[in-house]
């Protein structure tokens, strides 16, 4: 190969390098086979899409996954040692901080096996406050789901509108308990206080704005056709695989299942007393999880204003010794939460504390099936399924 | 922190009930719905509705499948417990999805009923701020052979309706088997379970570290591994704590001497 020896004969390339010289190397690789070695690609623990510190490790074949592990534990607070070591009421502020989304829904369950262990009921009027609650963090956290579910595949607006709206109703958390996230505002045999003057006014103006929300989040996304092409298809999970890895709540019923522990479960809170419609798809795509949620959002609205209508008088505590040792025994509570089910395995030895608790956390299963769910989806899709199963990484780790 | 007479603010019981030995729950009639922890096996609830009784009925009658496998059962509260013999354990899984309908696995864990040790050593005795447990050992629902327990829960999407299986461990050579190839969600149950209470799952695809590092010595949910905050430091909730009015000053100083 002849060569221009002076620089002054060779074509000028970018920062004086000549193009030629590097040619021959380019040729040399046009016939080899590339290398498609399998990539492993770590996502998070600091990852947006993660909510939190979840890892995945992910091994590549080109786009596609082969596998992935996911590696939890960043955030373990060993809750049910801690439980051991504390008395009931200070065990709520520990389950507070496990699906910190919705924190007065995981109170419900654990002083619901308390009250049942001591043959306490909360008064019909603290039930109904519960109730409403409840209900109140179901549509804060699906709020920000039907925001962020957009986000994470490309659209910016409807988090903006998510975060916008759920204001309205930690604002209204937080004026009846005094906690945006944490109110530790249940106690056993009912409530700390009752709802402060003019709340159920403005809860029932807050309705309407959940009810636009909605309606806004079906017309922007929804009909989105980019949105339907990202999430249509994609990370479907079958009923039955669904339920033995025990993936619970909207990520089953998007998959078909017609079960709702609200209805199907042992009763509690006022829900046999609500008239309420269990939404489910037949689909159990991303995007069915989508369209789950937000029917949801709607039917945790409208049993917010059918309780505000029920309302009764009356006292919100029962009568409860001054000092609660829960008698000897064990009990199995289990509720709805807006992540699924939430389920508390209370063993008591006569103390003042719990002797064993086994907290049952629904992001802790929902996540579990990543494993079998993300095998041979693109690498973009992955971000789309974390997204779509919604789960809280402190659910996850507890 | 709320201390337990935070429980119930304003509320009449605060008044009546005598500080310190306050074991009875609340007597007022209409207050109490359920029955005691504990009924007579295969009794449901008095409270349960007809179509309720009917199911759990036809639930104990599904379950003598396991015939001489189940060593006890009972009904706590709306849930059916069974204890079974650790050699079933597999079978009761495969029993339960295919027999019961039971296709969901809620978890599985463990529990240690060795009495929790008196928290920093006999000093800590006069510590009110934790709970104090009974330092015998008591078998919970169903009974118990042993010190471990594993213990799962499956539940039915279509029946709505669930049941916990116990089965003891050996103290000495914790092993179980696995439920991973019945029901696939078992793997992360069972590595918690094996990290926490040393339970090793035969049959387990990998058994490693779910939460803890890998490197971590110890089963930290076992009753004698300590709390290492608590031993560190003592919980210094009784310092702030001022004697009631008319109660002598004795008891803020024996807090003190303990909190050194």
């Amino acid at each position: 190969m002849t060569r221009p020896t002076t620089a002054s004969e060779r074509p000028a390339g970018p920062a004086g390098l000549d193009p030629g010289a590097f040619r021959h190397l380019a040729d040399a690789q046009v016939n080899v086979e590339l290398d498609t070695g399998d990539m492993i690609l770590n996502l998070g623990p600091q990852h947006p899409a993660t909510h939190g510190t979840l890892r995945l490790v992910v091994r590549l074949d080109g786009e596609r996954v082969i596998s992935a592990d996911p590696v939890i534990g960043y955030m373990h607070r060993g809750y049910e040692k801690l439980t051991e070591f504390r008395t009931y009421p200070q065990v709520t502020t520990l389950i507070n901080r496990i699906d910190w989304l919705s924190s007065f829904a995981n109170e419900v369950p654990f002083l619901d096996g308390a009250e049942q262990l001591m043959g306490i009921e909360a008064p019909p009027r603290a039930k109904y406050i519960r109730t409403v609650l409840t209900e109140l963090s179901r549509i804060a956290t699906f709020l920000l789901f039907l925001g962020e579910m957009g986000l994470q595949v490309g659209a910016l607006t409807p988090a903006f509108y998510g975060f916008r709206d759920r204001e309205h109703i930690l604002n209204l958390i937080e004026a009846a308990t005094g906690g945006r996230f944490h109110p530790n505002f249940n106690r056993i045999g009912g409530l700390k206080e009752d709802l402060p003057w003019g709340w159920m006014a403005e809860c029932r103006d807050a309705m309407k704005i959940v009810f636009d929300a909605c309606h806004t989040f079906e017309n922007l996304v929804l009909g989105n056709e980019i949105f339907e092409a990202r999430t249509k298809n994609i990370g479907i999970i079958p009923a039955e695989v669904g339920a033995s890895y025990g993936v619970s709540g909207s990520n089953l019923r998007a998959s078909g299942v017609d079960w709702d522990l609200r209805r199907d479960g042992r009763p509690y809170l006022v829900y046999p007393d609500l008239d309420f419609q269990v939404h489910t798809h037949p689909d159990g795509d991303s995007y069915s999880r989508y369209v789950v949620r937000l029917e949801e959002t709607r039917e945790a609205a409208r049993m917010v204003l059918q309780c505000l209508d029920a309302m009764p008088s009356g006292p919100i505590m029962a009568k409860v010794p001054r000092i609660i040792k829960v008698p000897e025994g064990e009990v199995w509570v289990e509720t709805e939460n807006p992540l699924g089910q939430m389920g508390y395995y209370v063993v008591s030895k006569g103390a003042t504390g719990p002797f064993r608790v086994k907290i049952r956390s629904a992001s802790f299963s929902n996540v579990s099936i990543l494993p079998w769910l993300l095998q041979g989806v693109y690498v973009p899709d992955v971000i789309t399924i974390l997204a779509s199963l919604y789960f809280i990484l402190g659910d996850i780790d507890r | 922190m709320p201390s337990p007479d935070d429980a119930a603010p304003g509320s009449a019981a605060a008044a009546d009930a005598a500080a310190g030995d306050a074991a009875a729950p609340a007597s007022d009639s209409d207050a109490v719905v359920s029955e005691g922890p504990e009924g007579s096996a295969g009794v449901p609830p008095a409270e349960a509705s007809e179509p309720m009784r009917q199911e759990q009925q036809e639930l104990h009658g599904r379950l003598s499948v396991l015939g001489d496998s189940v060593i006890e059962s009972t009904q706590v509260f709306d849930d059916i417990v069974v204890r079974i013999k650790l050699e079933s354990w597999r079978r009761a899984a495969e029993v339960a999805r295919h027999e019961l309908e039971c296709d969901y696995l809620s978890f599985i864990s463990g529990i240690d009923w060795a009495p929790a040790p008196k928290e920093g050593g006999d000093e800590g005795a006069s510590d009110t701020s934790a709970p104090v447990q009974p330092t015998e050992m008591t078998p919970g629902a169903a009974g118990a052979a042993g010190r471990y327990q594993v213990f799962a829960h499956v539940q039915s999407t279509r029946r709505h309706w669930g049941v916990t299986f116990k089965a003891d461990v050996d103290e000495s050579d914790p092993r179980v088997e696995s439920w991973v190839s019945v029901y696939p969600g078992a793997d992360w149950h069972e590595r918690e379970c094996w990290e926490m209470y040393g339970f090793s799952f035969d049959g387990h695809p990998s058994l490693r570290h779910l939460y803890l590092p890998s490197e971590f010595e110890g089963h930290p949910l076992r009753k004698d591994f300590p709390l290492l905050a608590r031993v560190v430091k003592p919980w210094p909730g009784l310092v702030d704590v001022e004697p009631m009015p008319g109660e002598p000053a004795e008891a803020s100083a024996t807090a003190e001497t303990t909190d050194q």
